[in-house]
Order: structure tokens, then sequence, then C-alpha cells
């Protein structure tokens, strides 16, 4: 019997993967796939919930955030693909030109 | 049954006036303003007429009420008018002459560029001075005070692109503002002490007040207050610096304005006030004492000016203290006869100078005058009487009038009349000398050109003078009208017609007794002080017709004296050093560099300063860099997070 | 209490956690993209000791096998390379990373402090696609709906945003100088 705090506390690290992930990484596909990472834990904690307190609609809605994170997937890439194309790079420190 | 006058015609129709050239008048012809302004002023000079042709049926004294303006508690002020004998002397005086001049300027204004803005302002200065002699409280009177100050200000620098017009026009607003704050701490005691204004309340309890003849008192300080205010305003010792360079105005302004009418609204303010100062002998005597210093004063300055407009600006400063004399012996209706006589003939003397100063093309300079009696025939004549009425020479207005102040003076105290008839003997010397100066002898004129200070002198354009030449029509009217005026109109005070007149006004509460053989000492003076006029007469004559390297000798021999009296004892000069020149230091020392440059300035900069460099530095956070954009966000979701934690634990 | 349910949790949990901490560590995104796909293939076996069977399932097809799929392919369709070192923010280093480590560590308390040791039991809540489905198809219909037009606005937007445009003078073309 796994304790629910257990699942929590994964769900937090791998969260904070992902959080670190974003700070850190120069990559801007890289920096998306930490994006990916953070949201598969947020799933993590959905479902654990939901297997503690019964309720299955927490099953539910990960299968939301699952189709959600297709869509931006999809979007978030073709932009990467857009920006590519322009800047001819995929460091994000070199994507700059909104600075005041 | 007291009809109704409907007596707020008189100002407002000179305001309309003003208004509709004011506004319109720029894009108007000239036939057109002129029309606007001869209009308003001689209908408003009609009703004044109708006014006197209705006076006798009046219920005097016959107030008008218009509309309700203060009511503070106890306190009432309105719009309400007053008319008794002295207003209505002083309505005809004002509306009568004020529409002679504003024909006369029709002609002398011809052709200015700014014409329209002349009738306006003169249009709107009878509004003010109509205000101030029809109202029937201290605060309405009051108003038309300052509007009249404001009027003399605007005309006295009507042409402001020259320097010393607009100086001029600043120093006269100044000095009477001056005035104005006596007056006003004068009022102040009269609301503190008989909580109103109005003339009806205040003269009905301060009649039965006794006369205060132990020491001063409130009515003292009252008096000698509203006495500061008429200094101002009339150009007496110590505040008449002001008058002399009012002639840079247009000369029909300063006939106007500086003659005729705003001048003398000193004296009638304290003829209005009589009450008061009938039970203040202390504050009579100081205005008694005011107006001969100043008559004698003035008129030693107007002997030695060459500038014939100056002369007679001194010597409307030296008749003004005549008046106050007079006021300041208890003869109120002496004075106020002087007033009406006074603006007969020195409205006539300005205007004749202007034709004069038209005629030779812009000078003003007497030097530069001379033999113009044979040029300028017909404003010789109307100045030869002028001249002989300001002397005192009978039966001319003059005379009648300025013997009856010197009567009165007499009898209150010798010391008075023997400084005014010395007075009037200098005064008849200066004005022949004028009159001598400027149309006798040779032409010894040159011909000015139009840049200079001849063209900005009169408005004139060049004529191309190659002669001096008569005034048109136009100018040569009024001048003739007033000066069949100054031949008859002192013969209103044959057997005292016009004091009787003015009795209900200024009643004999304080009858003087009438002492044994005082008729015959009233010839006997009259007969002196007729002599003493001639005795000008002939003094000038000696020294500007028949020997004329005279005078020249005797301001060498007098040195010094005379460099002083020439340089208006250098009043001026004394003030700006005095009052002047440590108040401008001090205002831009303290006012302009510390508190308007380095408070409110430097705030205000510095605000913006601050406002900038703060955004400056936060600007640093929008760098277009995603990470730190992750940063910020992962910083402020703890936060907020532990925020969330702390208030949810805490509970 | 070593039973082999928590074995597993604890083999999956660690598979799943080294493939976080590998994702960070590694240079070149292809082996940041399968250190993911390890992660989720993990993350799917934790679904199925909690009995979502239809989540789990739904994971792998959709999540390991489209999502990352495809970002592998734009991996090697734009050639990224190792990662450069440059130096961009401060600030991300300097005050992300101690908020990111005050947050985690507040949340690991609050769960530690609330959640005690209540266990879950394995197969706790069997989700089973007919279920889910039914769910899906009553009380969430609309978000259901509004999800699958979403999707197509996705599709659409990006087919749009990565076609090669054919206006003249698209996009500004700015090469950017290192």
């Amino acid at each position: 019997m796994v304790p629910l705090s257990y699942y929590l506390l994964l769900s937090g690290i791998l969260f904070a993967c992902g959080v670190t992930g974003f700070l850190i990484k120069r990559n801007i596909i890289t920096i998306f796939m930490s994006i990916e990472l953070m949201l598969n834990g947020v799933n993590l904690s959905f479902v654990a919930f939901a297997a503690h307190w019964h309720v299955l609609a927490g099953q539910v809605f990960v299968f939301f955030v699952m189709v959600v994170a297709a869509a931006e997937a999809a979007v978030g890439l073709a932009i990467i693909i857009a920006v590519y194309r322009t800047r001819e790079t995929l460091n994000v420190d070199q994507v700059n030109l909104l600075k005041l | 049954m007291t009809p109704n006058l409907n007596l707020w015609l008189i100002p407002t129709l000179p305001l309309a006036g003003a208004a509709i050239n004011g506004f319109f008048g720029k894009k108007s012809s000239r036939g057109a303003v002129s029309a606007v302004g001869l209009f308003f002023s001689g209908a408003a000079f009609a009703w004044a007429l109708s006014v006197a042709l209705r006076f006798s049926s009046l219920e005097l004294p016959y107030q008008e009420y218009l509309a309700h303006w203060i009511r503070s508690g106890n306190f009432t002020v309105d719009f309400a008018f007053y008319l008794d004998q002295l207003s209505l002397v002083m309505l005809l005086v004002v509306t009568g002459v004020g529409f002679l001049i504003h024909i006369y300027s029709v002609g002398y204004m011809w052709d200015d560029p700014s014409y329209y803005r002349f009738f306006t302002y003169l249009n709107l200065f009878m509004f003010f001075m109509l205000t101030l002699v029809l109202a029937n409280n201290y605060l309405l009177m009051f108003i038309g005070w300052e509007g009249v100050g404001l009027a003399s200000y605007l005309l006295i620098g009507f042409w402001f692109t020259k320097d010393s017009a607009a100086s001029a026009g600043k120093k006269a607003f100044i000095v009477n503002r001056i005035g104005d704050f006596g007056f006003l701490i004068g009022l102040f005691l009269v609301i503190q002490h008989f909580h109103s204004l109005n003339f009806s309340a205040v003269f009905e309890q301060v009649r039965p007040i006794a006369p205060e003849t132990a020491g001063a008192g409130l009515l003292t300080a009252i008096g000698i207050l509203l006495m500061v205010g008429a200094c101002g305003k009339s150009a007496q010792i110590p505040l008449y610096v002001w008058l002399p360079d009012a002639m840079e105005g247009p000369t029909p302004v300063s006939a106007l304005i500086h003659a005729a009418t705003m001048v003398t609204a000193g004296v009638y303010m304290v003829s209005r006030s009589h009450l008061i100062f009938e039970r203040a002998p202390l504050a009579l005597t100081v205005v008694a004492i005011i107006g001969t210093l100043t008559a004698l004063f003035a008129a030693t300055i107007g002997v030695t000016q060459t500038d014939i407009k100056k002369v007679l600006a001194y010597s409307t400063v030296s008749q003004l203290g005549y008046m106050f004399m007079a006021c300041g012996v208890g003869a109120f209706s002496a004075g106020i006869f002087h007033l009406m006589t006074h603006a007969f003939f020195k409205g006539l003397l300005f205007l004749g100078a202007g034709s004069v100063i038209h005629a030779v093309g812009g000078e003003q300079d007497m030097r530069n005058m001379g033999g113009l009696k044979t040029y300028i025939p017909i404003t010789f004549s109307v100045m030869l009487i002028a001249t002989a009425a300001i002397a005192g020479i009978p039966p001319l207005a003059g005379f009648w009038s300025k013997d009856e102040i010197l009567w009165k003076a007499y009898e209150a105290n010798p010391v008075y009349w023997v400084i005014g008839a010395i007075t009037a003997f200098i005064t008849s010397f200066y004005m022949f000398r004028l009159l001598f100066m400027t149309f006798w002898g040779d032409y010894k004129g040159i011909n000015v050109d139009d840049h200079g200070h001849a063209h900005a002198a009169h408005g004139h354009s060049e004529h191309g003078h190659g002669e001096p030449h008569e005034s048109p029509m136009v100018m040569l009217a009024p001048l003739m009208i007033l000066a069949f005026l100054s031949l008859v109109g002192g013969l209103v005070g044959i057997h005292n017609a016009f004091q009787h007149f003015l009795d209900p006004v200024f009643g004999s509460e304080f009858p003087k007794a009438v002492t044994e053989g005082a008729g015959n000492t009233e010839w006997l003076l009259m007969g002196i002080s007729v002599l003493f006029s001639i005795a000008g007469l002939v003094l000038a004559y000696t020294l500007y017709v028949a020997k004329p390297y005279l005078p020249q000798k005797i301001a060498d021999s007098l040195g010094r004296f005379y460099s002083a009296v020439l340089n208006k004892y250098y009043v001026d000069e004394l003030y700006a050093k005095i009052f002047v020149k440590p108040l401008v230091n001090g205002s831009t020392a303290v006012l302009w560099q510390g508190v308007d440059r380095r408070v409110i300035d430097d705030t205000v900069n510095n605000a913006a300063d601050g406002a900038r460099h703060v955004s400056d530095e936060v600007r640093h956070m929008q760098s277009g860099n995603l990470r730190s954009y992750a940063g910020w966000i992962a910083a402020g979701a703890a936060v907020v997070l532990a925020y969330m934690i702390w208030r949810g634990v805490a509970r | 209490m070593l039973n082999i349910h928590l074995i597993l949790f604890l083999a999956f949990g660690a598979v799943a956690v080294a493939g976080a901490v590998n994702l960070l560590v590694q240079r070149h995104p292809i082996n940041s993209a399968l250190s993911l796909i390890a992660v989720m293939a993990a993350l799917a076996g934790e679904y199925l000791l909690l009995g979502a069977e239809f989540v789990a399932a739904v994971q792998v097809i959709v999540y390991a096998g489209a999502i990352m799929v495809l970002f592998v392919f734009v991996i090697m369709l734009l050639n990224a390379g190792v990662e450069e070192e440059t130096k961009g923010s401060r600030v991300a280093i300097l005050f992300g990373i101690p908020g990111m480590l005050l947050g985690s560590l507040l949340v690991g308390w609050i769960v530690l402090r609330h959640s005690g040791t209540e266990a879950v039991a394995v197969g706790a809540l069997p989700g089973a696609p007919n279920t889910i489905g039914e769910l899906l198809f009553h009380e969430f219909l609309l978000p259901f709906e509004i999800t699958s037009i979403l999707i197509l606005i996705a599709i659409m937007g990006a087919v749009v945003l990565a076609s090669k445009s054919t206006v003249s003078g698209g996009g500004p073309a700015q090469k950017v100088n290192n």
C-alpha cells in the first residue's frame, strides 16, 4: 500500500524537474519538453487524487490535459519551426528582439 | 410717486458699446466703430439729461435696485444705484465731457491702426466711471474704482509696443493699488463697525455719533484710510507720481481720465463720505494739508516743465489739491464746484494741446513750438479761454470756483489761504507761460519724421508737415463747446446758487457763524486773488514774450535748486531707491529663485526625473529573454505560494 | 510494509525521476527527448498501479507515441545540435532556481503535513474505458466537444505557421549575428 503522499511527492519532483529544465536549458525544443514534463507530473497528481477520493472525474481531466498538451505541442512546434526559419537559431537567448 | 428712472441704463449703455466694439470692432470699418462708440456714449449722456430734467419730481435720495449680489447673514450688498444732487452733477460732467471727448477722439485717433480698441476701452472706462458715480454702496463704488484703474492702465499703455508707455501703465496701476489698499482697510473698518456698506445704512449710523474732537477715534481712522485711497486715485502727495507718466497715453485719454473724470473720483468719494469726515476733524485736517501742499508742490514743478502735456499733468495735480483743500476745510460743495469747472477747462486744455500736437505733427516740446497763433487761430482762441479760466480771470469759470475755495479756506485758517493764493499766482504764471511759449514768437518747429517718437506720440500718420495746420471740424467742435462751458460754467456760482443746490447733500449741520463784515472780507480777498492772477500773466509775458533771454538767466542763477525742480524734486528716484529696488531685488532673490525655481519648478522636475530614473531601472525587466521571464515567474509563484500557505496555516 | 505495490511504485518512480534528471543533464535535445519518453512510459506504469487503465493506454498511445514522436521529428527536421553555452539571463538562475526550490519545499511540506499515511490501494479506482466514456459523454460533453474544436484549430494553426510563406517579403529574415 502506497500512501498518497508518495505519489504526490513523485509528482512534485517531476514538476520541479520540469521547472528547472525550463530555467536552465537554452535549446527551445528542450524547454518545450520540460513543459511536457511538468504537465506529466500534474497528470500523475490528478490520477492519484482521483484514486484517493474515488472520483472518476480526475481521470477524465487527465484525458483533457493530454488533449490540450497535444494541441499545444503541435502549435508550439510549428511556431518553433517558424522562428527557426527567420532567426536561424534554436538558442532562446538569441531570440530577444522584444528587448526594451 | 417716484418714477422708475432706469438708472442702470446709464452705465450699461457704454458697456454694450464696449462689448460690441470689442468683439466686432476689429473687422469693422472705422465708420462703424465710431458710430457704435458715439452712439452708446451719447445715449448715456442723453439719458443722464433726461434724468436731470425729471430731477425735480424725484424724492431724494433716489435709490434703484437692479440685482441682488451679496447676502451673507446680516450683511447685504446689492447692485443698486443712488441718485442725489451730488451724483447728478458728477453724472452730467462724466457723460457730457465724456461724450465730447468721444467725438474728439474720432478725429484724433482716426489714423491709428488700433482704432476700435481705443473706443472699446473708452466706452469701458465710461461704464466703470458711471458705476462708481451711481453706486449706492461702497463696494459697488470700489468696483467702479478698480475698473477705472484698469481702463486707465489699458489706455495709458495703449501704444503698448512702446516701452515707456507700457511702464507708465504699470506704474499707474501699481501706485493706484497702494491707495486702494488703504481704501480697503477703511472699508473693512466700516463693515466691522457699521455692519453694512450701503451709503444710507452707514450714514444713518454715523449721523448720531459726536465729532471726535478729543483725538483720533474710529471715524478718524476711517477718514484717513479713505483719504489714502483718494490720494492714489486723485494723485495727491505721496501717490501722485503716476500722473505725469500717464501722459504717455493718447491725448484724449489724458483729457478724459486724467483731467476731467477719473482723478476726480477721489474728490467724489471724500465728498460722498462727508458725514464721516465732518465728525473726524483730524482726518479733515489731514485732507486739507495734503491738498494744500500738493497744490503748491505740483505748481512749482509745472513751472519748469517743457513738455506741453507734462505741464498740464502737474497742473491737474495742483488743481486736485485745491479740491481737497476745499473738502478739507469742510467746503465740500466748493470742491465739487471746482471739480466741475476744472473738468471743463482742463478737458479743454488737454484737447487743445492735442490739437496743437496734431498741428505740429507730433511735437510735444514747447521749445520747438511758438508763433502758432497765426497758423491755428481757432485752437489758439480756445486755449486762450481755457488758460484764462484756469488762471482765475473773471468772469470765466475758474475764477468763481477757485475763489469760492479760497474764501472758505480763509474762513478756516488764513494759512491755507496764503498758500492757496501763492499757488494761484504760480498757476497763472505757468499756464500763461505755456500759452506764450506755444503761440507767441516765431515758429521754431522742425519737420519730424514718422519714425521716432513723433509718430508714436499721437498716433498720427505723417502728413508731410511743412506747416502747422488746423485740426478738422470733428476735433474743433468739442473744443468750442468746452470753451463755451468754460466761459459760462462758473456763473452757476453766483449768489451761491450751486452751493444751495448741493445743500440737501452736504447740509448745513455745522453752520459756521457768519462773522460781521464777512462780505467785505470776501470782496477784498477776491480782489487780491484776481490781482495775483494778473500778476502771473504779466510775469509770464515778461519772461516769455518781452524778454525771452531772461528765463535761462534766472535758471542758471538758481543753479542746483532749479535743476531739482526740473527733475521733479527727484521724487521718482527716491521712491525707486527706497521702495522699488529693494522690493524687486527681494522678489527676485526670494520669490523667483527661491520659491518659484527651487521649490515649485524643482519639485516638478525632480518628480519627472525620479519617474524617469525609476522606469529606467524597471525597464531592465523587459529584456526579451525567455529564461529571465521564466525566472521571474518561478520566483513570483513561490512568493504567492508562500503567502497562501502562510495565510492558510495561520488560520 | 514492503509489498509488491510499493516495490513497483518505487521502480517506476525511480525510472521516472532518472529520466527527468537525464533530460536536464543531456546536452543534445534528442537525448532529452528519449529520456522524456522513458519518463512517460514509467508514468504509464504508475497509472496502471492506480487502476487508471484507460489513462495509461492513452498516455502511451498519445503522449509517448504521438507527441514525443512529433518532437523527435522536429528535432531531426531542424537538425538541432548540441546546445550552445550562452549566458542569457542571470535572473533565471538567481531568482528562478531558489524560487523553484522554495515552492517545491513548501508544497512538499504541506503534502507531508496533511496527507499522513493513508494508503491508496492497488487498482483503487478502476478506470475502464466504458466508465470513462460514460462520464465523457454525459457530464463532460461540452468540454469534450470544445476540445475537439481546439484540436481542429491547432491543426490549422500548425499548418499555417509552419508552412513556407509564399508572400514576398514575408517574415523578417534577420540573420542572427553571434
